[in-house]
C-alpha cells in the first residue's frame, strides 16, 4: 500500500501511541538518562504528527516545524547531557528522586 | 534704590562666616559679621536720605515668586515712613549690639556660628520689615523664629538651652498657625496678599471678616510678641547668649508683632471688635507680666518679664487705635530695653556669669559706666521725664484713657510696678554691698561704648525723635490735641512712687522686703512662681497630648491597630505560603505529573469549550 493511502488517524495513533509512552517513561522511570530519553521520544513523537498533517494538507509549515522542533532538541541534548554529567559528579547518583535540593 | 542690597548684606555675612568661620580668626569673623551690619545700616541711611520725605511708598519689584492660578506672589520690597522707622531701629540697634557681643562673646565657644546665626536673623528681620506682601513678610517672620530657635538654645549642650529653643519654637508655631490662617483668609476675601492692594480692599469688606482676619493675626502677633496667652517661652528664651537676649528678645523680633499689626492697620480701625480685643490683651499681659517681675531674682528674668510688659503696653496703644505710640514706644523700648539687657550682660560678664541679684550688690564703685548707662536706661523706662520712655508711655496712655479709662489706670499701675522692678532690680545689682564672691570688672570699651550710644538714645530718644508725628500720615492719625497735664502728671507719679518705694524697701531700709514678702506669703509665692502658668499648661495642655499620644496613639493606634494590621497580614500570607510550600517537593517526577495534570485539564477544558476561540 503506498504511503498516500495510509489514512491520517494512523499516524496521529502512531504519534499517541509514541507520545503516551514518552510521559510514561518520564512519569515512572528513575534513571535520569531514561528520563531524557522519554523527553526525545515525546518530542519525536510530535514530528511525526507534524510531517503526518503537512503531508495531508500539502504544506510546507509543518515540516519546518519539525525541522527547528529537531534543532532545539538537539540543543537541548547537548545542554542535558552536560548537566546530567554534573549531577552525576557532585552526587554520584543517577536516581532522579535523590535530586532534591530544591524541595520546600 | 536697590532696597534688597539691606538685607543681601548680612544674608552674606551669614554665608561667609557659616560657611568659612570655622578656620577664620575671631577678627576676620568680627570683619564680615559687623562689616555687613554697618554696610547695610549705611545703605538704609543713604537710601534713607535718597528718597526723601518718604510720603508716599518707594516699592520696588524684583521678581515674581510663586505664580499659580489668581494667586500672584512678587518678591517685592517697599519703604515707607513705618518701615524706615524699623529699618533704622533694626539696623541700628542690631549693629551696636553686634558690636557689643564682640566683647561679650569673645570667651565662648562657637564664635563664628553665633556671629553667623546674629546675622542670619538680620537677614530675615529685615526681610520682615521690608515686605510688601504677607507672604513675603511670613517668610522674615518664619526666618527670625528659626534663629531665634538657633540662638536660644545656642549653648546646645545645655539641657535647659534646648529646651528653650524647643519651646519657643513651639509656642509660636501656634502663632503662626493663626498667621497662616489669617492670610488664608486674606487671599480668599480679597484675591491678594500685597499689602497695597489688601488695604485699598479691606474697607468695602464685611466687618466680621475683617474681624476674624483680625484676630487671627493677633493669634500670630500673640505668639511672637509673647502676649498672654503664649508669652510663657519668652522668658526661657533668656537661656540665650545676653546679645541674643537684647537684639532678638527685647529690641525687634518680638515687636514684629506690634509691627504687623500697625501695618495691618487699616483692617484693624475697621474691626473695632478685634481692636478691642488688642487694647485688653495688652493691658492684661502688660500688668500680669510686670506682677511677675517684681519678685524675680535673676536679673535677666526680671528685664524678660518687663519686656513681656513693655510689649503689651504696645498692644494698648495699637489696640487704642494709636499706632503710632505704639511704634513709638516699640522704638523707645528697643533703646532702653537693649540697654538694660546689654548692662545685664556686662554685670553677668563682669561677674563671671552670675545671674542672681541675691549675690550682686555694691558694684556701682565696681563697674560704673554700666552703672551709669543701665540708669540711662532704667529712668527711660520708668517714665522720668524728660526721657524717652516717658514720651512714648504717655502716648500710649493718653491714646488708651480716650477709649477706655479702666486701661489707663491699670496702665498707671503697671507704670509704677515697672519703675518698681527695674529699680529694684538697679538698686540690687548697684547698691548696699557686695554680696558675691566673683571679682568684678569693668567691661572693655567695645562693650561699653555701644552702651554709652544706647544710653544717649534711651535718654533723648523721646524729645528729639517724635515719631508718631513722622508715622502721622501712614496712619491717616488725626493730628493730637493739647497734651493732658494731668494725666501726664498721674503717670509720672506713679512712676515715680515706684521708685521710691524700691529706694524704701532696698537701700534705705534693707530687709524690709523680707519682711514684707513674708507678710504677703500666699501672694508673694504666687508672684514668685509666676502664677504657675507652666505648671498649669503642663497639666492641662502638654501632659494629655503626651498621654494621649504615647497611650492612645501610640499603644493602642499604633501598636496594635496599624503594628497589628501588618503583622496580621505578614502572618497571614506565611501560613497560606506553609500549605502552598508542600507543592514544592523538589522531587522532578512530580512535577512532571503536574505538568501532565495540568495540561490534560486545558484538553479537557477547550474540549468542554468546543475548541479554541477562533
Amino acid at each position: 500500500m503506498p504511503l498516500s493511502q495510509v489514512p491520517l488517524s494512523w499516524f496521529l495513533m502512531l504519534s499517541a501511541a509514541l507520545f503516551a509512552i514518552g510521559v510514561a517513561g518520564f512519569l515512572f522511570r528513575r534513571n535520569i538518562i531514561t528520563v531524557f530519553m522519554s523527553i526525545e521520544l515525546m518530542l519525536n513523537a510530535v514530528n511525526l504528527s507534524f510531517i503526518a498533517f503537512s503531508y495531508q494538507n500539502k504544506q510546507v509549515n509543518g515540516h519546518l516545524l519539525a525541522f527547528f522542533v529537531m534543532v532545539v532538541a538537539a540543543a537541548e541534548a547537548a545542554v542535558g547531557l552536560a548537566i546530567i554529567l554534573t549531577v552525576f559528579k557532585n552526587r554520584a547518583t543517577l536516581n532522579i528522586d535523590e535530586v532534591d535540593s530544591m524541595k520546600n | 534704590m536697590q532696597l534688597w542690597l539691606i538685607p543681601i548684606l548680612p544674608l552674606a555675612g551669614f554665608a561667609i562666616n557659616g560657611l568659612f568661620g570655622r578656620r577664620f580668626s575671631k577678627s576676620l569673623v568680627n570683619l564680615f559679621a559687623i562689616g555687613s551690619v554697618l554696610l547695610s545700616l549705611a545703605w538704609v541711611l543713604k537710601t534713607l536720605f535718597g528718597l526723601g520725605d518718604l510720603s508716599a511708598a518707594h516699592a520696588e519689584h524684583y521678581f515674581t515668586w510663586i505664580q499659580s492660578g489668581a494667586l500672584n506672589i512678587g518678591c517685592d520690597f517697599a519703604v515707607d515712613r513705618l518701615t524706615a522707622v524699623m529699618l533704622l531701629v533694626v539696623t541700628g540697634v542690631g549693629s551696636l549690639i553686634h558690636i557689643y557681643a564682640i566683647g561679650y562673646m569673645a570667651h565662648e565657644g562657637g564664635y563664628y556660628r553665633f556671629f553667623a546665626y546674629l546675622n542670619l536673623f538680620m537677614f530675615f528681620m529685615l526681610v520682615l520689615v521690608l515686605a510688601s506682601n504677607f507672604l513675603l513678610l511670613f517668610v522674615g517672620w518664619e526666618g527670625v523664629g528659626l534663629c531665634s530657635y538657633l540662638l536660644i538654645g545656642f549653648y546646645f549642650d545645655k539641657q535647659f538651652a534646648t529646651n528653650a529653643g524647643n519651646k519657643a519654637f513651639i509656642v509660636n508655631r501656634i502663632g503662626d498657625f493663626g498667621f497662616s490662617l489669617a492670610m488664608f483668609l486674606i487671599f480668599v476675601n480679597f484675591k491678594s496678599l500685597d499689602f497695597a492692594a489688601v488695604f485699598q480692599a479691606a474697607p468695602a469688606a464685611s466687618q466680621a471678616t475683617l474681624t476674624t482676619i483680625g484676630l487671627l493675626l493677633l493669634v500670630g502677633a500673640c505668639g511672637k510678641s509673647a502676649q498672654i496667652p503664649l508669652y510663657v517661652w519668652l522668658p526661657d528664651a533668656m537661656a540665650g547668649p545676653t546679645p541674643v537676649s537684647a537684639l532678638i528678645h527685647a529690641a525687634t523680633m518680638v515687636t514684629a508683632g506690634v509691627y504687623m499689626t500697625a501695618r495691618s492697620w487699616v483692617i484693624y480701625t475697621h474691626a473695632p471688635a478685634a481692636m478691642n480685643v488688642i487694647a485688653i490683651m495688652g493691658v492684661a499681659t502688660a500688668f500680669f507680666a510686670a506682677t511677675i517681675g517684681l519678685a524675680q531674682n535673676d536679673i535677666k528674668k526680671v528685664f524678660a518679664y518687663s519686656t513681656i510688659s513693655q510689649l503689651g503696653y504696645m498692644f494698648i496703644g495699637v489696640g487704642s487705635g494709636a499706632f503710632g505710640a505704639g511704634i513709638y514706644h516699640l522704638v523707645t523700648h528697643a533703646f532702653f530695653k537693649a540697654l538694660l539687657f546689654l548692662g545685664a550682660g556686662s554685670v553677668i560678664h563682669a561677674l563671671s556669669g552670675e545671674q542672681d541679684l541675691r549675690n550682686m550688690g555694691g558694684l556701682r564703685s565696681k563697674i560704673p559706666i554700666t552703672f551709669w548707662t543701665m540708669m540711662c536706661a532704667a529712668v527711660a523706662i520708668a517714665g522720668v521725664p524728660p526721657f524717652s520712655g516717658f514720651y512714648s508711655k504717655d502716648a500710649i496712655l493718653a491714646a488708651a484713657f480716650e477709649k477706655t479709662p479702666w486701661i489707663y489706670w491699670v496702665g498707671v499701675i503697671t507704670a509704677g510696678m515697672t519703675a518698681f522692678y527695674v529699680f529694684r532690680a538697679m538698686f540690687l545689682a548697684f547698691f548696699g554691698t557686695y554680696r558675691g564672691h566673683a571679682h568684678p570688672h569693668e567691661s572693655p570699651p567695645v562693650m561699653w561704648i555701644p552702651l554709652a550710644i544706647l544710653g544717649l538714645l534711651s535718654l533723648g530718644g523721646g524729645a528729639f525723635l517724635p515719631v508718631p508725628e513722622f508715622l502721622r500720615g501712614v496712619f491717616h492719625a488725626a493730628p493730637e490735641g493739647p497734651p493732658n497735664y494731668g494725666l501726664m502728671g498721674i503717670s509720672v507719679a506713679a512712676g515715680l512712687i515706684g521708685i521710691l518705694i524700691a529706694w524704701i524697701m532696698y537701700v534705705a531700709r534693707p530687709g524690709m522686703a523680707e519682711s514684707f514678702a513674708d507678710s504677703v506669703g500666699g501672694l508673694y509665692k504666687l508672684v514668685y512662681n509666676k502664677y504657675f502658668v507652666d505648671e498649669i499648661y503642663g497639666a492641662v495642655i502638654i501632659k494629655p497630648i503626651v498621654n494621649g499620644s504615647r497611650v492612645l496613639l501610640w499603644k493602642l493606634v499604633d501598636v496594635s491597630g496599624i503594628d497589628g494590621l501588618v503583622n496580621g497580614i505578614a502572618t497571614w500570607c506565611r501560613g497560606v505560603g506553609g500549605v502552598l510550600r508542600r507543592i514544592q517537593s523538589g522531587n522532578i517526577r512530580s512535577y512532571a505529573t503536574w505538568v501532565v495534570f495540568g495540561s490534560v485539564m486545558l484538553i479537557v477544558a477547550m474540549g468542554l469549550a468546543e475548541g479554541l476561540a477562533r
